[in-house]
């Protein structure tokens, strides 16, 4: 269905992976690769049973154990008894129908969203898919990744297929320079709170402009996984040499003349000139502070140096409540209790490094919990082999087991009831972390910042008095 | 599900998240079964287990099968589990003004339609429901029509694509659909424009 119409990136990669289009139908969408995990997928593979069929494509599915795992101890049976059935149903589930699993206690076991790439599953043109909205991660590679609910899991394990209607498409551009200390994820929290939590949904965003263009992978990544958190279905980014460097010799990742013949069609995929979308938003990377979030939704976030804004509505008004937090108040000098880097957000090698850079020879503050879980055991591994971990020993902070951890309370890993918690995760949803629990999102930088302080500070004051 | 009249229950919230329909600690089960006991879990129960006042699945005034939203509903985690509790808990239909992606999508794969209306109409409907918690709403599946009993003059027309509306009358499945279209997709195998190594 290629003409000479320029085509966006989205276009390209969704047109290629129709298998038919049918007016008045869902698009039946090709997936090439599918991840699953212990929460979403029991169900499915129940679904399977019950109509006596197998997995399509079975070597185009990829499993790991993530969400429900302990980030301490992992070599002991899980403690919970119902994580502990979901993990046990996922390793027998994958045993009966073939599907490789890494599950605990393998070396590539980790956050699925921080394996696939790192294993150079994740490739550019692909379409892949999990149940797990955070899915959207993988557009960093210039693939089409977006999260699945349960029933289509099933349909793609029985077809390698989903249906899919388009989503409408969106650029949006972030031109300039960052400040010092201004990061990915100070990116992603600014354009959700211009957007809001909303802002994005039906379209599928194309991130571009110099500073995306500058992130590395892995702060594309930050990008990318939290697109789904303004509504949208997915982010993708364009496919460079970043890219291109970044896969070359992983695990999984084509070699020898496939390589050539994948980075041939790699390159043909970015937006044409002249391509349009259907909405298109652009802003100054210099306008950008380190952020934070003051609400219970991620649109709700301001510049760290800002006040509590006034509320717009009852709802604005139920998170501050839920927040304990009032309009007008200053957050830079908001004592804090709990300091979370991790998740598919922020659990990457560089994230860990960014901290480890910055604590290097200061300690924590009396009374906070640091935890830093690494996303994957590769991560893991990684960070002990450069030192990182001793670092973060002097400093106080503990370096747990590779998983989902607190970023969702579903796991031992929860912050108490009423305790702020500094989060380089995704969501400050009521009672995310934890029934009751207060998160302020950031990032990986600003969290470490506040856990040297014990209240939250604006890092660029840090890094030009160090 | 051709056509539905019932009353309503109201939950003038926005932006009412997956995490609060139904938290993550209760995603444990392998089944689809009793996620409804669990359904707005923290903003039902207090910490005892005992059943808050003033939520209003805890209020005998507002019973049906219709659950009312404010804008936004279903924001965040892509868990199915979300749909399923609703389902599960008897609901036939949500009401907003506005729906997330993935939540849309998975009500519509387990038979629960997300309606969507205008602001004006959902407002009209908060307040008719204050007014009257006995107050109707009547949803026409085949003409895609929503209206509050005995303000037949001020239909709302809503969407939803021809597919989705054929499944939700006859019961009819994606996965069948999909399994129908086996030789289709083995040629899209053998004639796409790149085959990946893994």
């Amino acid at each position: 269905m290629s003409n000479n119409k320029p085509r966006t990136l989205f276009d390209k990669v969704w047109d290629n992976h129709v298998v038919q289009r049918k007016e008045g139908f869902p698009d039946v969408l090709y997936i090439d690769t599918h991840f699953i995990h212990e929460v979403t997928s029991p169900q499915a593979f129940n679904g399977l049973r019950n109509r006596g069929i197998q997995l399509a494509r079975v070597d185009q599915t990829w499993g790991t154990a993530d969400h429900n795992v302990p980030t301490k101890d992992q070599h002991l049976p899980i403690k919970e008894a119902l994580s502990r059935h979901q993990v046990e149903t996922l390793t027998k589930n994958c045993d009966e129908f073939g599907v490789k699993l890494y599950g605990l206690g393998h070396p590539f076991q980790g956050i699925v969203h921080v394996i696939g790439p790192e294993l150079g599953v994740t490739q550019p043109g692909k379409t892949i898919v999990c149940g797990d909205s955070h899915t959207s991660t993988h557009g960093a590679f210039g693939s089409i990744a977006f999260g699945i609910g349960t029933s289509q899991v099933e349909q793609v394990m029985s077809s390698q297929c989903t249906l899919q209607n388009k989503p409408k498409a969106m650029r949006i551009v972030v031109d300039g320079e960052l400040q010092e200390g201004v990061g990915a994820k100070d990116i992603v929290l600014y354009v959700i709170s211009k957007l809001s939590a909303s802002g994005g949904t039906g379209y599928f965003v194309e991130f571009a402009g110099s500073a995306i263009q500058n992130l590395s992978m892995e702060g594309r990544m930050t990008v990318c996984n939290m697109s789904i958190e303004m509504g949208a279905r997915g982010g993708i980014i364009a496919p460079d040499q970043t890219t291109f460097d970044y896969l070359e010799g992983r695990e999984f990742a084509p070699k020898g003349e496939k390589w050539e013949e994948s980075l041939a069609y790699w390159k043909s995929l970015p937006t044409d000139e002249g391509a349009t979308f259907d909405a298109e938003f652009v802003y100054d990377a210099a306008d950008i502070a380190p952020m934070v979030t003051y609400g219970t939704n991620p649109g709700m976030g301001v510049g760290v140096d800002k006040s509590v804004p006034t509320p717009e509505s009852e709802s604005d008004k139920k998170a501050l409540e839920y927040m304990g937090l009032k309009e007008g108040e200053a957050l830079i000098g908001k004592p804090i209790d709990y300091v979370f880097i991790g998740s598919c957000t922020n659990a990457r090698i560089e994230d860990l490094r960014a901290v480890a850079d910055f604590v290097k020879g200061k300690k924590k503050a009396d009374g906070v919990n640091v935890w830093i879980v690494p996303g994957s055991k590769q991560v893991e591994k990684q960070a002990i082999a450069e030192g990182l971990d001793q670092v973060y020993a002097e400093a106080g902070f503990e370096l747990r087991e590779p998983g989902c951890s607190a970023c969702l309370g579903m796991n031992e890993d929860k912050v108490p009831e009423g305790m702020y918690c500094i989060s380089t995760s995704n969501r400050n949803f009521e009672g995310r972390q934890g029934p009751g629990a207060r998160t302020l999102l950031a990032s990986p930088l600003t969290a470490a910042a506040a856990a040297v302080k014990g209240h939250i500070v604006d890092v660029r004051e840090e890094l030009t008095t160090a | 599900m051709k056509y539905t009249k019932s009353t309503c229950v109201p939950l003038n919230i926005e932006n009412v998240d997956t995490d609060q329909i139904i938290p993550a600690r209760f995603l444990k089960a392998t089944t689809k079964e009793g996620f409804g006991d669990n359904l707005f879990r923290d903003w039902r129960y207090d910490k005892q287990d005992q059943p808050i006042a003033d939520f209003v699945l805890n209020q005998d005034t507002y019973k049906g099968e219709i659950l009312v939203a404010g804008k936004n509903f279903g924001c965040g985690s892509s868990r199915e589990h979300a749909a399923w509790s609703i389902d599960d808990y008897g609901f036939k239909i949500v009401v907003s003004s506005f729906f997330a992606d993935i939540f849309k999508g998975n009500a519509l794969n387990n038979g629960l339609l997300p309606l969507v209306v205008s602001e004006e109409f959902l407002a009209e409907l908060f307040a008719d429901i204050e007014a009257d918690p006995s107050t109707t709403l009547e949803v026409d599946l085949e003409s895609q029509t929503a209206w509050i009993t005995g303000k037949e003059e001020n239909k709302q027309s809503f969407e939803i694509d021809d597919y989705k509306k054929m499944c939700l009358i006859n019961g009819y499945d994606d996965i069948d659909y999909l399994l129908s279209l086996k030789e289709n997709i083995a040629k899209y195998e053998q004639d796409r424009v790149y085959a990946f190594n893994v």
